[in-house]
């Protein structure tokens, strides 16, 4: 974990002549720090600061004094901001006049305008460790910092973005059902399959990046990257997490082989163990898809493809057809979309780590135009499917997230450099891979239910 | 044995933030921005283990002090005051053990409470020591001026 950059004396003097008064500080004859409010005249080019002498009080000269300058506006509701505090240190002469000259030194300060409270969280973590470390050795016993049983799972797993296991699996099992193949408790079991794959990938991620420094080296994530952090913040163990991810995929593989016991076809067997190796090829060596730049291609036949399909053939029992195929492909392009997007604030600590993303190899100019191709390319998918009679005619539906597209394209280029900027933006992305889904489940439900009450009406073109 | 006088007895329980002052190694003081928490008869302030090296200079030497300047922490009062004292750092329980004070602080800062609530996304932060600070000398600006000396008040055994 790196540091929090230093402040140099001079850059310290410019930044305490910012405050309307200074806080000057030293150690008085008792031994004891005495602070007084003064106001100081700060020249920064010759490294100096004078403010009258307090009345009543003796400066020592034989040691050093500290000028302080701090400002944090209370804002009722929500805590803090605009936080921001610097310390100036050095030897001080006291004139005859009374006048007190610091000659600076030494500085240190902390600015949330220049390092975000999250960043400069972040960029502790490692004071954290020593912090527990410390007071374990003291005591003789462990003592780590602890979550709740339910925010560590929600925290571990990353448990929200199962929404891109599930809408591929919902749509795959739709699909089958639209062509009068549906089975409750495979279906059941598929969701349950898919999401320990899920699962075990997240967590897996965890251990391959800690152990290859990724997430060490990522001083900005957010709550869509960088990791559960769970590691970092000593929450869990490495061992603990790698226990909990071999876990979530022998359940994986045990759900796997109930289903092939069950709708067993070579399909699904092909699927199943591509779809683990791919998954756990994400990060681990030697694949390492993300490192080489294949984190996208491999999110999107994972969470595209793999999943759609292999749901489409344990209820077809084997069965494959042109339509899961085109249903996967702008839910495929969606999903790669969200890790290439969250893959932006994480750059420059992936590089550090030699995590070759895409946004790690191309510039700015490029990721935003390869976002943008990509989610036209999606919503193109969409549009040629249908128009060839292979997705029904309700699939447009889709074409209402648009405005969701264009709200995160839009909201690429202002916050590219801002991690925090760009949170929201990877949240309106996030939901926009849920909503686009989420309309294309509802395009067949509308084609079922249409089935149903009305068996001559044909909802595809062609 | 004095108590706190009254008009810094206010201005503790208005301060939405103040300014410890500890010694390092060095014997250099160092200065951090923290909300102090007054109980009537401590002073308290938490640190987080993200930002734990004020509690390495406390247990290295207790002797602290505590100041309030900034008018816009409280509430427009232009008094000021600097409390010194020996300071004690309770961490029997980092994960919860400061919530005790949990009351005192949402008084002052009624967001915490949701903060604290939403811990998942900042775990480490919640992860607090107590410094409990025992006032021995007080020193006051009914003006805030520093041009005139100051009014001081020793509390504690050494007033007796």
């Amino acid at each position: 974990m790196r540091p929090t950059p230093p402040v140099d004396a001079r850059a310290g003097l410019d930044k305490l002549a910012t405050y309307p008064y200074q806080l000057a500080t030293w150690i008085d004859d008792t031994g004891y720090p005495v602070s007084v409010a003064v106001t100081a005249t700060i020249d920064p080019a010759a490294g100096t600061a004078r403010f009258a002498a307090p009345a009543g009080l003796t400066i020592p000269t034989s040691h050093d004094l500290s000028l302080t300058g701090s400002h944090i506006r209370p804002q009722p509701g929500y805590g803090y901001d605009e936080r921001r505090h610097v310390t100036v240190w050095g030897p001080v002469l006291v004139a005859d006049d009374g006048t007190v000259t610091l000659r600076a030194q030494s500085a240190w300060g902390w600015d949330e305008a220049e390092v975000p409270f999250f960043e400069y969280s972040e960029r502790s973590v490692g004071k954290s460790r020593k912090y527990f470390d410390a007071l374990s050795a003291e005591r003789g016993t462990p003592v780590k910092p602890r979550l709740s049983f339910g925010f560590l799972t929600l925290r571990s797993t990353r448990l929200p973005f199962l929404t891109a296991t599930l809408v591929p699996v919902a749509l795959g099992i739709l699909i089958a059902a639209r062509q009068g193949s549906f089975d409750l408790v495979s279906a059941l079991l598929t969701i349950l399959g898919a999401c320990f794959v899920h699962l075990g990938l997240n967590v897996s991620n965890d251990v391959f990046d800690t152990l290859q420094g990724a997430d060490d080296a990522n001083v900005t994530p957010t709550q869509f990257s960088g990791g559960s952090r769970v590691i970092q913040y000593g929450l869990l163990s490495l061992r603990q997490m790698a226990a909990i991810s071999t876990g979530f995929y022998i359940l994986a593989g045990l759900t796997g082989l109930a289903l092939l016991g069950m709708r067993g076809s070579t399909a699904l067997l092909v699927i199943g163990v591509v779809g683990i190796v791919v998954s756990l090829g994400y990060t681990a060596p030697p694949l390492k898809f993300v490192y080489r730049g294949l984190g996208e291609l491999a999110v999107a036949l994972g969470f595209g493809p793999f999943m759609l399909v292999g749901a489409y053939v344990v209820q077809t029992q084997g069965m494959l057809s042109w339509e899961p195929f085109a249903a996967s492909i702008p839910v495929a392009l969606l999903v790669a979309l969200i890790l290439y997007v969250n893959e932006i604030p994480d750059r420059r600590g992936d590089s550090h780590a030699g995590k070759r993303t895409l946004p790690v190899r191309f510039s700015r100019g490029t990721v935003i135009a390869g976002y943008n191709l990509s989610v036209m390319g999606a919503y193109a998918a969409l549009v040629v499917s249908v128009a060839a009679g292979v997705l029904p005619i309700p699939a447009l539906l889709m074409l209402f997230t648009v405005p969701l597209a264009l709200q995160v394209s839009r909201g690429l280029e202002p916050n590219y450099d801002n991690p925090y900027g760009l949170m929201a933006v990877m949240g309106v992305n996030v939901r926009l891979h849920l909503a686009a889904g989420l309309a294309l489940l509802a395009g067949y439900a509308i084609v079922l239910v249409a089935g149903a009450v009305a068996p001559g009406v044909d909802l595809f073109l062609g | 044995m004095s108590r706190m006088p009254d008009p810094v007895a206010r201005l503790l329980e208005s301060a939405l933030v103040g300014e410890l002052t500890v010694i390092d190694g060095r014997g250099r003081p160092v200065t951090y921005p923290l909300i102090p928490l007054w109980d009537g008869e401590s002073v308290y302030l938490t640190s987080s283990a993200l930002f734990s090296r004020k509690l390495e200079h406390i247990r290295g030497n207790p002797r602290v002090s505590l100041s309030i300047t900034d008018p816009v922490a409280v509430g427009g009062a232009t008094d000021r005051a600097t409390i010194q004292g020996d300071a004690r750092v309770i961490e029997d329980d980092p994960h919860g053990g400061w919530e005790r004070l949990l009351p005192i602080w949402e008084r002052k800062e009624p967001a915490i409470v949701s903060f604290l609530k939403a811990r998942v996304a900042l775990p480490l932060f919640f992860e607090r020591a107590l410094i409990e600070i025992t006032p021995r000398r007080v020193l006051y600006w009914a003006d805030g001026e520093a041009a005139r000396p100051p009014v001081v008040t020793i509390l504690g055994e050494e007033a007796a």
